[in-house]
């Protein structure tokens, strides 16, 4: 818990140092309102799963075909994320590492972790 | 306090304040007796409590398990230190172990040099022999391969293997291989046919060791805490008079009996885990780094014959 909440404090300060920073580049170019909207702008995150305490979350997700899909690994332990018709099957992620499929054709995906297979998650490509 | 005996009533070279001060870092393990054929185990603590002194007898074996070298966060950055501290506590015995089981995750990542520093770091264990059967973080990226390379010589096509000692049968089963989603341990019907097979020629009377990384009971399924087809392996044992189950997996001991059958999982030397439950996930458990070294520890199991033996079955029934 200790680890996320750093990693949460750093993130942060790294968006106000950017944010700093292009406000201050925008000041010098005359055009703050159009830089500071577009720094402070969040992209879409519809793409990722995050594996965190021994789960997938989101466990279902819906993407339109040909959207690539990231797995990123928060947990202390190290997962793997497999279809269960092998359409994809990632190496172990350590700590921090992701793991990356892009889905070209529509159907549900089921995928398990084959370390700790009560781990499981879907995805639907429309 | 000082290293030196104050009290050697038995003049085995150990006193019981030298005993109890070794064995509390031990933790709660299993002390077994082979009496007339039959094994009967008692938590160690039990033992302890009772002053009983040396527990030297004909054969002993102590438990390694979930090593997890390369595991570098907290509780514990230095798991390669830890291992080494509980390789000390077993060359500091009287007597040293006949042999040494370990029971998986050697390492945390399957990595080559994760392996090298497990062998070279076990190389140092005063005993005879070490027999390994892996873990789910020994197999990850290759299916075992390099994991059976090492560690696996003189076993079957899946790992799994038997040997006798003393008269007692020892198995070691493999249940990290080919997990299917949504399940648990997985042994597969080529390792039960196996099994069946193995003890088929054994009279009833042989005591029976069993040892396997994720437990073959259930402790904790929400947490994939146990075995699918771990019910069918132990309807292989059940007219076996005594039965003794070595598990890991999961940082902690835990200890069941059921009928004739004894199951015990060990203490990892490397991060304690959660208690079933007790907490988001069974990720590592973070603990002030003074208390870390109370829950790890390591197995110490002994085969006790003669009359000084009866005493203590009498005395902790």
């Amino acid at each position: 818990m200790r680890r996320w909440k750093t990693k949460k404090n750093s993130a942060a300060n790294v968006f106000r140092i950017a944010i700093l920073a292009t406000a201050a580049l925008s000041l010098a170019s005359g055009a703050l309102g159009r830089r500071f909207v577009a720094t402070a702008e969040e992209k879409p995150k519809s793409n990722a799963v995050t594996i965190d305490n021994f789960s997938f979350a989101p466990m279902q997700l819906e993407v339109p075909a040909g959207t690539q899909v990231t797995w990123i690994n928060k947990d202390d332990v190290p997962h793997t994320v497999v279809s269960l018709d092998h359409t994809f099957k990632s190496r172990a992620l350590d700590t921090d590492e992701s793991f990356s499929f892009t889905f070209q054709t529509p159907g549900t995906y089921e995928y398990f972790c084959s370390v700790h297979p009560k781990m499981t998650g879907r995805i639907i490509v429309k | 306090m000082p290293d030196h005996i104050q009290e050697n009533l038995d003049h085995d070279g150990v006193d019981r304040r030298g005993f109890l001060k070794c064995m509390a870092w031990a933790g709660t393990g299993t002390f077994c007796l082979l009496q007339g054929g039959v094994l009967k185990s008692f938590a160690l603590t039990d033992v302890i409590q009772k002053n009983l002194g040396n527990l030297g007898g004909d054969l002993s074996f102590v438990q390694f398990s979930d090593s997890h070298i390369g595991f570098n966060k907290p509780a514990n950055p230095d798991v390669t230190g830890t291992l080494r501290e509980a390789i000390a506590k077993v060359n500091a015995l009287p007597t040293p172990p006949s042999f040494v089981l370990h029971t998986g995750d050697l390492t945390h990542l399957s990595k080559p040099e994760e392996f090298d520093t497990l062998a070279e770091s076990l190389k140092s264990l005063k005993t005879e022999r070490i027999f390994y059967v892996p873990g789910e973080h020994d197999v990850l990226n290759d299916n075992g391969q390099a994991f059976h390379e090492r560690f696996g010589q003189g076993t079957q096509d899946g790992g799994w293997y038997s040997f006798d000692q003393k008269g007692a049968h020892f198995i070691g089963l493999v249940n990290v291989m080919n997990l299917k989603a949504g399940g648990l341990g997985n042994l597969g019907s080529t390792q039960l046919e196996w099994l069946e097979k193995d003890v088929a020629k054994l009279k009833s009377s042989t005591p029976i060791v069993v040892f396997a990384h994720i437990p073959l009971w259930s402790v904790y399924p929400q947490w994939g805490w146990g075995t699918d087809d771990s019910e069918q392996a132990l309807s292989y044992l059940k007219r076996f008079g005594s039965v003794t189950v070595l598990n890991g997996h999961i940082h902690q001991t835990m200890q069941k009996i059921e009928g004739n059958i004894t199951f015990h999982t060990a203490c990892s030397t490397a991060f304690p885990q959660p208690q079933p439950g007790q907490a988001d996930s069974p990720g590592p458990l973070k603990v002030p780094t003074e208390k870390l070294r109370a829950l790890l520890g390591i197995t110490d199991v002994s085969f006790v014959r003669g009359k000084h033996t009866l005493a203590i079955v009498d005395s902790s029934l």
